[in-house]
């Protein structure tokens, strides 16, 4: 069974690393070894045992006591198995957090019952909005250090449903608990401060998201690579979007000739029949020239093919000012462009705005994308893997973006 | 698509996404472990039979004799062509893990092996076949990974890696490390290795009631007290077990951040 991904988000401090490291403990799912390791290094830093420390496994972090980047663990529920992501809290490391959510069906939002809303506690919920995740499970941690007082849940579960007003989400459950005594994590604190809590704890809640299903979209495969096959030039790559089978009928794209798909070869087997979402497979088409990599094999309804654009966007990087030139990833498309800049603005403080001549690192904007080239995309609402691209400056990836 | 197909598919598509950007300057760590065995597999599935670049073992001079059979067998079936690098200078001065620290052994005789070979062969890109459920550390890895000159990995300043998209903008005298099985754990592996059917030293299975989970050097590695002696048996034990796979391997013991360390110097 495939591991559900899920990614635990939130402003620094406010308990991600502990809650990972706490519903590993209380479930008996962490190794013997990893425990011991845990134990030591806390020991070795002075402290009382750091469940943190299961995640930041790099010795700078748990020296400075927080989460540099991204981290992966697994983990089994009486329901299904789970692949637990760790994203960083800081937001000089928002990229770090990005790369751990684009994994991810659904994500977890911790909020600090004291501190309440931060700003990256805006910053992630817009980012994973951003990114299509749509199950977000909240949880108001530290009730412990807040007195288990039931009002001030109250008042920061209407904070961060204010929040999710502001993108036209709703959280999908908002939880009390204290990561640090494991209260409301794996099981209901049903005696103590919590006992006033009547709902799910928090594995219950995560049980409780379904595994977004795989919707029927139009079939897309952007060609990664051209190999010289005996059987003639194979196009490798993965399945993008929806489904094909031998004999379909299909354009390749940005030229939009027609071709028909004459085998679809997975080794050791010449022609599979049949190839579906995610599936890596290379194709055979009668076309009589050989299309290049970042060309667009697609079905109906075609895909469009552009060189202007708008977008909304997001910026990890140091400062970027308008009009220098970028290169647009989308798929195994890369494309020189330039971006016009139209709103530029903080996600963390949405009612300021910003100098529309520079982006900084954690800002969003509403732009127009010009390219040398065209570009094959779909709208991300459509074709999330055409309607979505990175932004690369000088060679590094800077920013991220989905097609308006 | 069942599970192992979108593990498979993923790892396919980092494979040749590595042979797209650096070609010829391609190449490729077999340790001849089941996890390398595995990327070679899958490397294998990649081209449709053939193997495109050059395989790599790095001889310490100190593994398993039924690692060197298996690898010379297997190069034969499969037919493809294995470099051996070896730190020569340093094992004709002895070095060996019972000279001092292990974290001296393993950088002489694997990381400095490797860096040897890679300055005289020009390799771009490395594929290497790490998980990471096997480490904390190696939890924090990308698929694509910079490294200097020197070998350092900047773990603090990782490139952003999303939606497939990998950094491969190459600095001079830098290289790639890639890491097509990322995300297939322990069992995962297992179940990959039972349904392909995949050959496999016989180290893993167990003999007079022990067997070896992960296999490297002798000196520092340990059997565990296991019945499994077949594929399915490894499986079911697997699901059970609370200790972790590289329990038995003393590198990750002497300290702490051994494993940090010998990373960020370059190790695999």
């Amino acid at each position: 069974m495939r591991p559900f991904p899920i990614v635990i988000t939130g402003h620094v401090d406010h308990g991600k690393s502990t809650l990972i490291g706490r519903l590993l403990y209380d479930t008996g799912a962490l190794q013997a070894d990893r425990l011991a390791e845990m134990r030591q290094s806390s020991q070795d830093a002075g402290k009382a045992s750091e469940f943190a420390f299961v995640l930041d496994a790099f010795e700078e972090e748990r020296a400075r006591g927080i989460t540099i980047d991204t981290s992966q663990i697994y983990f089994t529920s009486a329901r299904r198995p789970y692949v637990i992501i760790d994203a960083p809290g800081h937001r000089e490391f928002i990229r770090n957090m990005l790369t751990g959510a684009s994994y991810a069906d659904a994500a977890v939002l911790m909020v600090d019952a004291v501190e309440g809303i931060c700003p990256q506690t805006r910053r992630h919920a817009k980012l994973l909005a951003l990114v299509g995740i749509k199950d977000i499970c909240v949880l108001i941690n530290k009730l412990d250090q807040a007195g288990y007082d039931r009002a001030r849940y109250l008042e920061v579960a209407a904070q961060v449903r204010d929040l999710f007003a502001e993108f036209s989400g709703t959280p999908f459950a908002i939880i009390p608990i204290s990561a640090l005594t494991g209260e409301n994590v794996a099981s209901r604190a049903r005696e103590g401060g919590l006992s006033w809590y009547y709902g799910p704890c928090f594995l219950e809640a995560l049980d409780a998201i379904d595994t977004p299903a795989i919707e029927e979209r139009p079939f897309r495969f952007a060609v990664q690579d051209v190999y010289q096959h005996e059987d003639g030039a194979v196009l490798v790559g993965k399945v993008d979007s929806g489904r094909l089978a031998t004999g379909d009928q299909v354009a390749v794209w940005p030229a939009g000739a027609a071709a028909r798909v004459r085998a679809i070869a997975k080794y050791p087997a010449p022609d599979v029949g049949a190839a579906s979402y995610g599936d890596a497979v290379g194709l055979f088409l009668d076309l009589d020239r050989v299309p290049a990599r970042g060309e667009v094999v697609a079905g109906e309804p075609a895909p469009e093919t552009v060189s202007l654009f708008g977008a909304t966007i997001f910026w990890f990087a140091d400062c970027y000012v308008s009009g220098r030139p970028v290169v647009i990833r989308c798929a195994t498309q890369a494309v020189a462009g330039r971006i016009e800049l139209l709103k530029v603005y903080d996600p963390a403080a949405p009612d300021e705005e910003l100098d529309p001549e520079s982006l900084n690192i954690g800002e969003m904007a509403r732009c127009r994308i010009r390219t040398d080239a065209p570009l094959v995309i779909d709208p991300f609402a459509s074709v999330p893997e055409l309607g979505r691209f990175v932004i690369e400056c000088d060679g590094v990836p800077a920013g991220a973006g989905i097609v308006a | 698509m069942d599970y192992l197909d979108a593990l498979e598919s993923k790892s396919i598509c980092v494979i040749r996404e590595a042979y797209q950007k650096f070609k010829g300057r391609t190449g490729m760590l077999w340790s001849v472990g089941k996890d390398s065995t595995t990327l070679l597999c899958l490397v294998r599935k990649a081209f449709f039979g053939k193997i495109p670049f050059p395989v790599i073992h790095i001889d310490t001079g100190y593994k398993f004799p039924e690692m060197y059979e298996f690898r010379d067998r297997l190069a034969k079936e499969w037919g493809f062509e294995v470099i051996v690098a070896r730190n020569e200078e340093q094992l004709a001065c002895g070095m060996g893990p019972d000279q001092g620290a292990k974290l001296d052994c393993c950088t002489e005789l694997k990381t400095n092996a490797l860096k040897q070979l890679i300055d005289r062969e020009g390799f771009q890109a490395i594929l290497l076949g790490i998980r990471r459920d096997e480490h904390g550390i190696r939890a924090k890895e990308r698929y694509f990974s910079p490294r200097d000159s020197q070998f350092q990995w900047d773990y603090e300043h990782q490139p952003a890696e999303l939606w497939d998209q990998y950094n491969s903008f190459l600095n001079e005298s830098e290289h790639y490390r890639v890491h097509p099985i990322l995300h297939f754990t322990e069992l995962d592996i297992w179940r990959y290795i039972q349904r392909e059917k995949l050959p496999l030293v016989d180290l893993y299975l167990s003999r007079q009631g022990h067997r070896y989970r992960s296999i490297g050097c002798v000196p520092c590695c340990s059997p565990v007290a296991s019945p499994a002696a077949s594929i399915e048996e490894i499986i079911e034990e697997l699901q059970l077990t609370t200790e972790s796979e590289r329990a038995g391997r003393a590198q990750d013991k002497e300290n702490l951040y051994t494993m940090q360390k010998l990373r960020s110097l370059g190790y695999m």
